[in-house]
Order: structure tokens, then C-alpha cells, then sequence
């Protein structure tokens, strides 16, 4: 992954001069590793010289698909090794076929990129958002991989004379889909927050610290989302200075944090269509929801704290009460 | 011919349910809360259970089945209130879903 990874950068990097040619290497390189593949080989089997292990590494194309990534790698390797061998034999002037097969594959990466031209803009940008997914979350990661043996397995027709199948064809139309208009593939932006900071404030306090923000993700009003914490914890607190919120009482962050996952099953998102794309209008006493994504309407119950048992001294109670 | 279910009038913009009956929805939900005290000690309040139910019985085997203390409170506005020491909601519920009866979704358990 990691080689890969360097490879792209550099193809960035390169970019920049000589942005369409760097391009159509790497879109080769990625889409159709199985017409490549096919030359080399030829190659190989017609020099005896070529390396050993390049010749291991070739295997039929029409493998697992599992093995589409550790193949792969073979190949980039056996790419280098096929570099540098023609640059030997071009010092000895032995076996000059390596040369050749260079100059060949080269022709049919141009050919590939005239090819895919429509498609190029899209790939570009996916090349330039690449190193950002990257320090992304792993799964994501993982996602990308199985795309792409996707996109190698979707060409696997285009070299034999077999039959495309249903699932080739379904990965076809989905990346095109998602090279065309991304939101229409059906890969929706997952509804993220960040997890709520609570910290300890002396013996009997949590202070929530960003509470704020949580609530401008959401957009609610705090002084609704506080009013909820309360009555969900069954006790009071107030904000300080720099906009915290100090809650009575000992909470875990995952306490809290389930306590914000149920306001946001019941305030937050749209039952009809599960966005979280909502807004919340009072109409004389009752809340109302309104979706913003498919436009439904629903009442919302309003917060109640409920019974609250005593606890505490009952003689400061009734110092309150006499107040 | 009526019993014919799609001859039958129906009405696609009525409101489903959820919080149809605003009226019998708040007698309807047996509200489970937990309440810290000082240190690490909780109260655990059972609101609203039915009125067919014999409280002071329900609190006898509560006590009982939970090995805890605990009072009958009444409140002006919510009527009787079963209070329990320590953190029993997950236990009374099953005990209400499985002994008293109670559908599920009746109960709503609160707090963290």
C-alpha cells in the first residue's frame, strides 16, 4: 500500500509540468493492469534472460480476485526490474527485446489514454484527493482497495473472449456513476460528531466542554440540548464563562455520549429518511420537526424532566423553600 | 365487502401513530430514571406503571427480587412514585417485560 502511495505522490508531484501524460501513465497502471499484463509476458517468454522471479509472478490473468492486489504488486515490481533491465541492455546491447517491450507498453498506454479521455478530469481529482484519504479512518482505506479490485476485475472480459458477468457490469456502471455525478452512487456521507470532551471538575462536577460545537453540528439550540442532558441525568448544572457546560454529579464520557445518541434518534434526525438534515420550530407549545432533505413534518415531545426524588439534606431544602 | 382490505378508505395523511394520542401517551410510558446521590450511590424511580397494579405489592417484590431498599413516593402531579436504591432500571424492566406483562415499549428507560 505504502509504495503505492509513494507512486501517487510522485505521479502528483510530476503533475504539475507534465500533467496529462503523468496522468495516462497512472490511469494504465490502475484501470487495465490485464492488457498489460498480457504483452509482458510475451516478452518474458520470449527472452530466457528476463528475471526469474518476474516470470514467477506472472500468473494467469483471469486469477482470483483475491489475489488481484498481491498480483499486482508483483507486477509494479516486475515493472522496475523490466526498467532497469532495459536500461542494461541497452549498456550491453544483448537482449534488446526488453527495450522493446518497453516502447510497447508505452504505445499502449497512450492508446489506453485516449481511451478513457472523457473520464480524465475525474481521475485527476481523485489522484489530488487521494493523499487526504489516506489519513482518513482505515476502513475507509480498505473501501478504496476493494474499489479498485473492482475497477481491475470489472475489465477482466476485455482480454479474453469470455462473457462479462452480472457483477462485472455492476461495477462497471457503478464507477462510472461515480466518476460522473459521486452523489448519485449511493455512497452517503455518514452523519459524524465529534465525541463530546467531559472532564472531571473536582469531586462532584463533569465539565462538558464542547458542548457548543456539538450543538452547531447539530443545529440546535444549546439551551435545547442542555434542557435534554438534565433531564436525561436527572440533574442541573449551568455554563460557565467559556462556554462549557458544568453538570452536577459524576459522568463518563460514554454516558454522556449515549445520553447525545438519544437526542439524536429523537430530535435530530428524520424518521422518514434518517437525515440528520433537520430543523426544529416551536409552534404555540409543540416542537415540530422538519426534514430539510425530503421535507416531512413531525411533532417531536417536548422535554420533561419527570419525578426527581430527593437527595441531598433535607434541611437545606427547606432553606431553599423558605427563600 | 368491506373486510376487503384495499376497498377500505384510507387516509395517507393521517399521522401514524409515534405520538398520535398525545392525551394517553404520557400515562402510557412507565418512565425507568436514574438519579445520582452522593459518592457512587443512585436511585432508581419507576414512574407511571398502570393503575391496575398494586403498587405496594410491586415494591414489596422489587425490594425482594433486588435485594434493595426502597419507598413509595407521591407526588402531587405524577402520582405514585416507586423509589429504589442503587441502579435497578435494566431489572425492573426485564421483571415488568417478563412477570407483569408490560410491552416493551411501554417502558422508557432514562438517564445515562
Amino acid at each position: 500500500m505504502s509504495a503505492e502511495i509513494e507512486e501517487k505522490l510522485e505521479s502528483m508531484e510530476i503533475q504539475d509540468d507534465d500533467l496529462v501524460f503523468d496522468l495516462s501513465m497512472k490511469k494504465k497502471k490502475k484501470k487495465s493492469k490485464k492488457t498489460e499484463e498480457e504483452p509482458v509476458e510475451e516478452a518474458a517468454a520470449e527472452s530466457q534472460e528476463a528475471a526469474p522471479s518476474a516470470d514467477a509472478a506472472e500468473e494467469d490473468p483471469m486469477a482470483m480476485f483475491g489475489e488481484k492486489k498481491k498480483k499486482k504488486k508483483k507486477v509494479k515490481v516486475e515493472d522496475d526490474a523490466a526498467a532497469e533491465g532495459g536500461e542494461e541492455a541497452a549498456d550491453a546491447g544483448e537482449s534488446f527485446d526488453f527495450g522493446d517491450m518497453k516502447k510497447k507498453k508505452k504505445k499502449s498506454k497512450k492508446v489506453d489514454f485516449s481511451a478513457f479521455e472523457d473520464g480524465q478530469d475525474q481521475e485527476g481529482e481523485d489522484t489530488a484527493r487521494d493523499p487526504d484519504d489516506i489519513f482518513a479512518a482505515d476502513d475507509e482505506e480498505s473501501a478504496r482497495t476493494t474499489t479498485k479490485a473492482g475497477v481491475e476485475a470489472e475489465e477482466g472480459w476485455i482480454g479474453s473472449n469470455r462473457d462479462y458477468t452480472y457483477t462485472e457490469l455492476l461495477s462497471r456502471v457503478f464507477k462510472i456513476l461515480r466518476q460522473n455525478n459521486p452523489e448519485l452512487a449511493g455512497e452517503k456521507k455518514r452523519y459524524t460528531i465529534v465525541p463530546p470532551s467531559v472532564m472531571r471538575d473536582g469531586n462532584k462536577k463533569t465539565v462538558f466542554a464542547n458542548v457548543a460545537d456539538i450543538c452547531k453540528r447539530m443545529h440546535r439550540q444549546p439551551e435545547h440540548v442542555i434542557q435534554f442532558l438534565f433531564a436525561e441525568l436527572g440533574t442541573s448544572g449551568s455554563i460557565d464563562g467559556s462556554q462549557r457546560l458544568v453538570i452536577k454529579g459524576r459522568f463518563q464520557q460514554k454516558q454522556i455520549e449515549a445520553v447525545l445518541r438519544r437526542y439524536i434518534v429523537e430530535y435530530v434526525t428524520c424518521k422518514t429518511c434518517k437525515s440528520p438534515d433537520t430543523l426544529l420550530t416551536k409552534e404555540n407549545r409543540l416542537f415540530f420537526l422538519q426534514c430539510e432533505a425530503c421535507g416531512s413534518t413531525r411533532s417531536v415531545s417536548a422535554i420533561k424532566s419527570g419525578f426527581q426524588a430527593q437527595t441531598g439534606k433535607r434541611a437545606a431544602q427547606r432553606v431553599k423553600a423558605a427563600a | 365487502m368491506s373486510d376487503i382490505q384495499n376497498l377500505q378508505s384510507y387516509d395517507p395523511f393521517a399521522d401514524l401513530g409515534d405520538s398520535g394520542d398525545t392525551g394517553g401517551e404520557q400515562q402510557g410510558y412507565i418512565h425507568i430514571r436514574i438519579q445520582q446521590r452522593n459518592g457512587r450511590k443512585t436511585l432508581t424511580t419507576i414512574q407511571g406503571l398502570p393503575k391496575n397494579f398494586d403498587q405496594k405489592r410491586m415494591l414489596k417484590i422489587f425490594k425482594k427480587d433486588f435485594a434493595c431498599n426502597g419507598t413509595l413516593v407521591e407526588d402531587e402531579e405524577l402520582g405514585s412514585v416507586i423509589q429504589l436504591q442503587g441502579d435497578q432500571r435494566t431489572k425492573v424492566s426485564t421483571l415488568l417485560t417478563s412477570e407483569g406483562g408490560i410491552d416493551k415499549k411501554q417502558i422508557k428507560i432514562h438517564g445515562f
